[in-house]
C-alpha cells in the first residue's frame, strides 16, 4: 500500500517494460487511482488543444522568407473549426478568394512547375508548426539533385489532405506533397503526415495518393521520411502515376527481413 | 413512392418519401446534414415524426428505402420477414407500435417471438420517436443469448471484449495488455485483436498466440483477430486454430462492396467457422462491426439516414446468427456524431434497434480527439447502456487504445459498472475468476483475492 495515496500497489507493475499501453495502472476500490486519471486528462487536454490551436501561418511565412521561399496563404471553403470538423467536402475545396489568388499566380507565373508544396493545419496544426520547416530542411537537401521547379509553398487554413488537389491543378503542377496535422492521438498531439499525389486535379480519390504517416520526434524521423517521399517521387515521375499502384512496389522494395513479430515468444506461454 | 403530408395548427409539411420522412424525424446529428438528409429545422424534424408516427406498419412492406431490384441488403430483408411474426403488431403505426413496446403486452417473451417479424426500417422508425428512456425500457425487456465457450447476454450479465492491442504486434506487449485485463476481471465476450499488419503470416501468427494462451490457462473465452472475413478463411483453411470469423458490415450492398464483402462472401466464413465446430456450449461465432455513417463514408447510402442504414446492417447480422454484434459508435468522428450528446444517443438507438431485432448487441462506447467528446460523455453512455442491459463493452488498458488511437471503455470502466449496477461477466468467466481467485462479486461488491493467482505469478517470474 502506498501510504500517501491509498491505492494498492500493483504487482505486475513489471509488465509496464512490455508494452506504452496503459497497464497495471493499480486500483483506488475498482476505479482508476488519482495519478492515473490525472495523467490521461492531461493526454486528451493535450490533444484536444491541438485540434484546436489556430494555425501560425504569420509565423511559418516568416520563417519561409527567412529561409529565401515564398509562400501564398489561402483558405479552404469552411469558414471556421467547427464548420472543418462537421463538413469535411468544405475542407477539401479552396475558396473563392483562394482561387483568384492561385489563378492569378498561375497566369504571372506562365508554364506550370514540377512541384508544389502545401502545407495544412488539418487536425492539429501544433504538428505543422513544429516540423514543417526542419523536415523541408532534410526534404529539400535531399532533392536538389532533381532539379525539379517548385511553386511557392501554399499554406491552407482549415485544410483536408484533397485541397492540395485543387492548388496543384490551379497552379499547373506536375506534383504536390501535402504536409498536413494527423488526428492527434492521445500521446501524439504533433503527427505531420505527408501525402504525395502525381498529376493532381479536383475529383481524386485517396487511390491516386501516397501516404506517409507519423512523422514526430518519437516516431518517424525527417530523414527517412523524407528519404521515403523521395523514392515515391522518383518511380511517380518515371511511370506517371501515383497511389495503390505505385505503393505496393515501393512496400515491395522495402520488405526488409518481416518476420511477423508475434512468432516470437512471450512469458504467458513460457519458454516451450 | 408515397408522399407525406403533414399539418401542425396553420403549417403544413411535405415528404416526398418514406425515405424523407425517416431522415428528416431523425434527431439531429452532423452525418445527415453531411449528407444534406436532415430536416432544416426543429420544427420539420417534430413534423416528420408526428407523420412518421401515423404511417401503418405494413407501408414498411410496400415501399423499400433503397430499391429491391437493386440492393441486396433489401432482398434479404424483403424475402426473409417472417409474416406470422409480424402478425402481432401488424395493425399498428409507427406511433402505435411505440406505445405497444412500452406497454405490458411487450416482455421478454413476446419481444423475441416478434423479431424476426420486424424489418430493420421499422425498428428505426419507432426509435426515432423515442426518447433516452424509452430506448432503455424497452432494450431492457429483451434478452438475446447466444453461447459459443461462453454464454454471453444472459439478465444481470456483462461481458467484455479484452482488446490488447499494440502498435507492432509485438506478443509480449500483447500479452502483457491481456494479462492487465485477465487480472481486473476483464475478457469473458472475447480476447480480440485489431492486428497492426494484416500479412496472412502476421494474422496466423496471433491466432495460435492467442488460442495457447486461452487452453495454457483454460480460460472460458473465445479468441478473435480483426482481420477480413477472406483472411480468416484463409487462416481455416491453413488450418490454424480460429474462434471467432469477424467481418466489418454496414447496411447497403454498395457500403459492403466498399467492405470488399457481399452476402455470399460472410456465408463463405460464416460456413468456415463453422467447420472448425470449436465452440463448445453453442456455435455462435460470427463477430460483426458496425457504426452509424459507414454507408455514407463509403458514399452509398442511397439518401437513407445514417441511422436506419446502421440499422439494416443488423439485418445482415442476424442472418449470420452472430456471437455478438459491435456498434463503434463514435470511432468515426465528429462529421457523423458531432459531440457527446449524438454519440450518447446513437449508441443506445444502435443497441434498442439490434436488440429489437434479435441481434445480440454490444457497444465500443468511444471518441476520437477531435469530436465534442470526453470521459464524462463516454461513462454517461456506459451507465445508460448498462441499464438498457446490453451484451457487452470493450475492456482496454486505461482507456487508450495505443494502435487504433482512439478512447474507449477501460478494465476499470467495467468494473465500475459491476460494482454500481450489480453486473457479473458471464457465468463460465464468473466460475474461472472464482476459481483462480482473481476476484468474485455478491451484491454488486467486487473482491479481490488477496494474491496472484499462482499461475500467472509463475509467468511474471519469468520476466525478473
Amino acid at each position: 500500500m502506498d501510504h500517501r495515496t491509498a491505492t494498492p500497489d500493483n504487482p505486475w507493475l513489471a509488465l509496464r517494460t512490455l508494452t506504452p499501453a496503459r497497464i497495471a495502472l493499480g486500483r483506488a476500490g475498482t476505479s482508476l487511482p488519482t495519478g492515473a486519471q490525472l495523467d490521461f486528462q492531461f493526454a486528451h487536454a493535450q490533444a484536444r488543444d491541438a485540434v484546436h490551436l489556430p494555425f501560425d501561418h504569420a509565423g511559418l511565412t516568416a520563417q519561409l522568407t527567412e529561409r529565401g521561399r515564398d509562400s501564398l496563404v489561402v483558405h479552404s471553403a469552411a469558414s471556421d473549426r467547427d464548420q472543418y470538423l462537421q463538413r469535411p467536402d468544405l475542407g477539401r475545396r479552396l475558396n473563392e478568394d483562394s482561387i483568384a489568388a492561385l489563378r492569378q499566380h498561375a497566369e504571372a507565373n506562365p508554364g506550370g512547375v514540377d512541384l508544389a508544396i502545401v502545407v495544412a493545419d488539418g487536425l492539429s496544426a501544433l504538428a505543422v508548426h513544429r516540423h514543417t520547416l526542419p523536415f523541408l530542411t532534410r526534404f529539400e537537401e535531399q532533392a536538389a539533385a532533381d532539379g525539379w521547379t517548385s511553386a511557392p509553398v501554399v499554406l491552407v487554413e482549415q485544410g483536408r489532405v484533397a485541397v492540395a488537389d485543387e492548388v496543384g491543378e490551379l497552379l499547373g503542377a506536375r506534383m504536390t506533397v501535402m504536409l498536413i496535422g494527423e488526428r492527434p492521438g492521445l500521446s501524439s498531439p504533433d503527427s505531420l503526415g505527408l501525402y504525395f499525389t502525381y498529376a493532381p486535379r479536383v475529383g481524386l480519390t485517396d487511390a491516386y495518393r501516397n501516404c506517409i504517416s507519423n512523422v514526430r520526434l518519437e516516431g518517424l524521423s525527417y530523414g527517412m521520411a523524407a528519404h521515403r517521399l523521395l523514392y515515391l517521387m522518383r518511380e511517380a515521375c518515371r511511370r506517371q502515376l501515383s497511389g495503390v499502384n505505385l505503393k505496393d512496389e515501393a512496400e515491395v522494395h522495402s520488405l526488409d527481413s518481416d518476420t511477423p513479430a508475434s512468432q516470437k515468444g512471450n512469458f504467458l506461454l513460457g519458454k516451450e | 413512392m408515397a408522399s407525406f403530408v403533414h399539418t401542425v395548427g396553420h403549417l403544413v409539411y411535405r415528404f416526398d418519401s418514406l425515405k424523407d420522412v425517416m431522415a428528416k424525424a431523425s434527431p439531429a446529428r452532423s452525418g445527415d446534414f453531411l449528407a444534406g438528409v436532415a430536416a432544416s429545422n426543429d420544427g420539420e424534424r417534430v413534423a416528420a415524426q408526428m407523420a412518421l408516427a401515423n404511417i401503418p406498419l405494413t407501408h414498411f412492406l410496400n415501399e423499400a428505402l433503397i430499391p429491391y431490384e437493386a440492393d441486396e441488403v433489401t432482398r434479404l430483408i424483403i424475402d426473409t420477414h417472417d409474416a406470422q411474426a409480424f402478425a402481432p403488431v401488424s395493425h399498428l403505426t409507427v406511433g402505435g407500435l411505440r406505445d405497444w413496446l412500452l406497454s405490458e403486452e411487450a416482455d421478454e417473451d413476446s419481444l423475441r417471438a416478434l423479431a424476426p417479424g420486424l424489418t430493420p426500417e421499422m425498428a428505426a422508425a419507432v426509435s426515432k420517436i423515442m426518447r433516452v428512456q424509452d430506448l432503455i425500457l424497452v432494450a431492457q425487456k429483451i434478452r438475446v443469448v447466444t453461447r459459443f465457450r461462453g454464454t454471453m447476454g444472459l439478465r444481470g450479465r456483462l461481458s467484455t471484449r479484452l482488446q490488447p492491442n499494440h502498435p507492432t504486434d509485438e506478443p509480449a506487449g500483447i500479452a502483457a495488455s491481456i494479462l492487465d485485463g485477465l487480472l481486473y476481471g476483464n475478457g469473458d465476450a472475447m480476447i480480440g485483436i485489431n492486428p497492426a499488419t494484416d500479412s496472412i503470416a502476421s494474422i496466423c501468427a496471433l491466432l495460435e498466440m492467442l488460442d495457447a494462451i486461452i487452453q495454457r490457462y483454460d480460460i472460458p473465452t473465445q479468441a478473435c483477430v480483426l482481420t477480413h472475413v477472406t483472411t480468416s478463411i484463409e487462416a481455416i483453411n491453413r488450418g490454424v486454430p480460429l474462434d471467432l470469423v469477424f467481418q466489418s458490415i454496414a447496411g447497403t450492398e454498395a457500403a459492403n462492396a466498399g467492405f470488399g464483402i457481399n452476402l455470399n462472401v460472410l456465408q463463405e466464413g460464416y460456413e468456415a467457422g463453422l467447420s472448425l465446430k470449436r465452440g463448445t456450449l453453442g456455435q455462435n461465432l460470427m463477430y460483426f462491426e458496425t457504426g452509424q455513417g459507414s454507408a455514407l463514408s463509403a458514399n452509398a447510402h442511397h439518401g437513407v439516414d445514417q441511422q436506419t442504414c446502421e440499422t439494416r446492417a443488423y439485418a445482415v447480422a442476424r442472418h449470420f446468427k452472430p456471437f455478438l454484434v459491435n456498434t463503434v459508435v463514435g470511432f468515426i468522428g465528429p462529421e457523423y456524431l458531432y459531440n457527446g450528446k449524438q454519440i450518447i444517443r446513437a449508441g443506445l438507438e444502435d443497441h434498442f434497434c439490434g436488440k429489437l431485432l434479435g441481434v445480440p448487441m454490444g457497444c465500443d462506447i468511444c471518441y476520437t480527439n477531435h469530436a465534442e467528446a470526453d470521459q464524462d460523455d463516454m461513462d454517461t453512455l456506459l451507465t445508460l447502456l448498462g441499464v438498457a442491459g446490453i451484451n457487452f463493452i470493450m475492456g482496454i488498458p486505461g482507456s487508450d487504445d495505443i494502435m487504433l488511437n482512439y478512447q474507449t471503455t477501460s478494465f476499470h470502466d467495467a468494473l465500475y459498472a459491476r460494482q454500481t449496477l450489480g453486473l457479473k461477466p458471464g457465468p463460465e468467466f464468473e466460475a474461472w475468476l472464482a476459481r483462480t481467485g482473481i476476484f468474485t462479486q455478491a451484491d454488486g461488491r467486487v473482491r479481490f483475492g488477496e494474491n496472484l493467482p499462482p499461475a500467472f505469478r509463475q509467468a511474471l517470474a519469468q520476466l525478473a
